[in-house]
């Protein structure tokens, strides 16, 4: 129900901010600003699922991993999540060129984004991994599965399901996170939205354009994580409602 | 003398300073049943959890089926055991839990196909027949597919019971199987633990609080006190003429209390 409401809520909006901007002469911004928009999901897309991937490693290497492995993911967590975003995109992108490692912006970009939102995502997994009762370990040691196999097939899926709320927060943190790559010459939707802004002064309709575009795309992660929520939470929550 | 199933030799458990077992003994035969009873905290659960290797135990070794379970034998001496060694012997053993414990997203179906197809590597077709039978056999043949939530809670301890004879154990340890329930659902679980003991050949060890139960379905009885086996014998002696003091003490205030 409530999903049906934040897409109707979404697409709603998003006709109503072109309709207006149609009227209201904004029409001429919409092309470049869309262009901007699609750097953004792109980069949004692949820094989420470059987060998802680490955060798993590295709550796993630090939950259950040995000693060096361990290590690495508490430095990898804790410098991640303790330094700016903004200076981890700087870092990546002028000094690793100094060390021989010359990447393309777009890859910086989502390497940045991703480590950066995979060190908090670690936490996430860590605590939800936690949250499973300890009965469900005891019942899959009596069942004499090793302990890999029990992540897998007992733990990780019923964490899954306590994982996805704070991983759309994530989501969306890291949406809103992709306007900085406007600084290493990206043309994202910020990038664009400045650089009309300069040439034109029409401040008042790009900005608000651009607003909207940011909160159509956040509203559509939080719709798309809330159908996983639906499914992945079907096979416990049964019978519960009845 | 034949091998006893299950022998712990001078068992220690301790958590910091609080020992909970005290240099335990105690064999238990291939088939017997044995009922342990005790107040709470005499180390009672604790038996069959180390038994289940869910708790390390401090000094002694435990004996499955003549082996080592905790430890194994090289160049002559007792070394603590590697896995591989720990899951081939612990493979004798399956645990009923007081909470069930069922895997929430999975069927009842899936919970008793589970470890046979991913640990004892059973076809999938073999191991849902086999796991039909079971649920057939505990009484849930017509709800295989329904998930845990969707059960009462003496379903759910009868799924439970599928799922670990599904992995073919030679000994099955109960822990307050019947605790968690309502009164009325007692009953159902109770009669699937006695259809198991007369139909297959296995050995039993569980720890309750139903005396009566106890009374007439083991073979023997252990009083736990203190860490230590404070009282043993045949039910009707435990029950009827109580040597020990404690044990006295414990059964009037069990009965009192129903």
């Amino acid at each position: 129900m409530q999903l049906r409401s934040l897409a109707i809520c979404a697409i709603v909006f998003f006709t109503a901010g072109l309709a207006v901007a149609s009227f209201a002469g904004f029409r001429e911004f919409i092309p470049g600003l869309l262009e901007g928009a699609l750097v953004t999901i792109q980069i949004t897309i692949g820094g989420c699922v470059l987060a998802v991937v680490m955060a798993l490693l590295a709550a796993m290497a630090k939950m259950y991993g040995p000693a060096p492995l361990r290590w690495l993911a508490v430095a990898y967590i804790e410098v991640f999540r303790g330094t700016s975003a903004l200076v981890q995109l700087f870092w990546l992108f002028f000094v690793l060129p100094h060390f021989g490692i010359l990447l393309e912006p777009l890859t910086v970009a989502i390497a940045a984004l991703g480590l950066n939102v995979g060190a908090y995502g670690a936490e996430v997994v860590r605590g939800a991994v936690n949250a499973v009762p300890r009965g469900q370990w005891e019942a899959s040691v009596a069942l004499n599965m090793p302990r890999t196999l029990a992540l897998r097939r007992i733990i990780l899926p019923q964490a899954f399901i306590a994982m996805i709320p704070p991983w759309g927060n994530l989501f969306i943190e890291l949406l809103k996170a992709t306007a900085l790559v406007s600084l290493i010459t990206i043309s994202d939707l910020a990038f664009k939205a400045q650089q009309m802004n300069q040439t034109t002064f029409r401040t008042i309709e790009i900005f608000t354009i651009v607003l909207v575009m940011y909160l159509a795309i956040s509203i559509l992660i939080t719709v798309g994580m809330r159908w996983l929520e639906s499914i992945a939470a079907r096979g416990i929550a049964r019978g519960r409602s009845q | 003398m034949t091998t006893p199933m299950v022998k712990f030799d001078k068992v220690t458990k301790r958590y910091g300073s609080l020992t909970v077992l005290d240099s335990l003994d105690l064999e238990i035969a291939a088939n017997e049943k044995v009922a342990i009873i005790g107040p709470s905290g005499s180390g009672k659960t604790t038996v069959l959890r180390m038994l289940m290797t869910l708790e390390r135990i401090n000094e002694g070794i435990i004996y499955v089926d003549g082996e080592p379970l905790t430890h194994m034998e090289k160049n002559g001496t007792l070394v603590p055991a590697d896995q591989r060694h720990l899951r081939r012997v612990r493979g004798n053993i399956g645990m009923v839990f007081q909470h069930f414990n069922l895997f929430p997203h999975m069927s009842a179906i899936r919970n008793c196909m589970e470890a046979p197809v991913n640990v004892l590597g059973m076809p999938k077709a073999e191991a849902r027949e086999r796991a039909a039978e079971l649920l057939d056999m505990v009484g849930l043949g017509d709800k295989v597919d329904q998930y845990p939530s969707q059960l009462s809670g003496g379903q759910q301890q009868r799924v439970a019971i599928a799922r670990a004879l599904a992995m073919r154990p030679k000994v099955m340890l109960f822990d307050e199987v019947t605790s968690a329930l309502d009164p009325e659902l007692v009953g159902e679980v109770l009669n699937v633990i006695r259809k198991l003991g007369s139909e297959h050949n296995l050995t039993m060890l569980m720890v309750t609080h139903q005396m009566g139960f106890a009374r007439e379905f083991a073979d023997r009885v252990c009083f736990f006190y203190g860490g230590k086996i404070a009282e043993e014998g045949a039910p009707d002696e435990i029950f009827s003429n109580p040597e020990n003091e404690r044990t006295r003490q414990f059964l009037s205030a069990v009965l009192e209390a129903n």
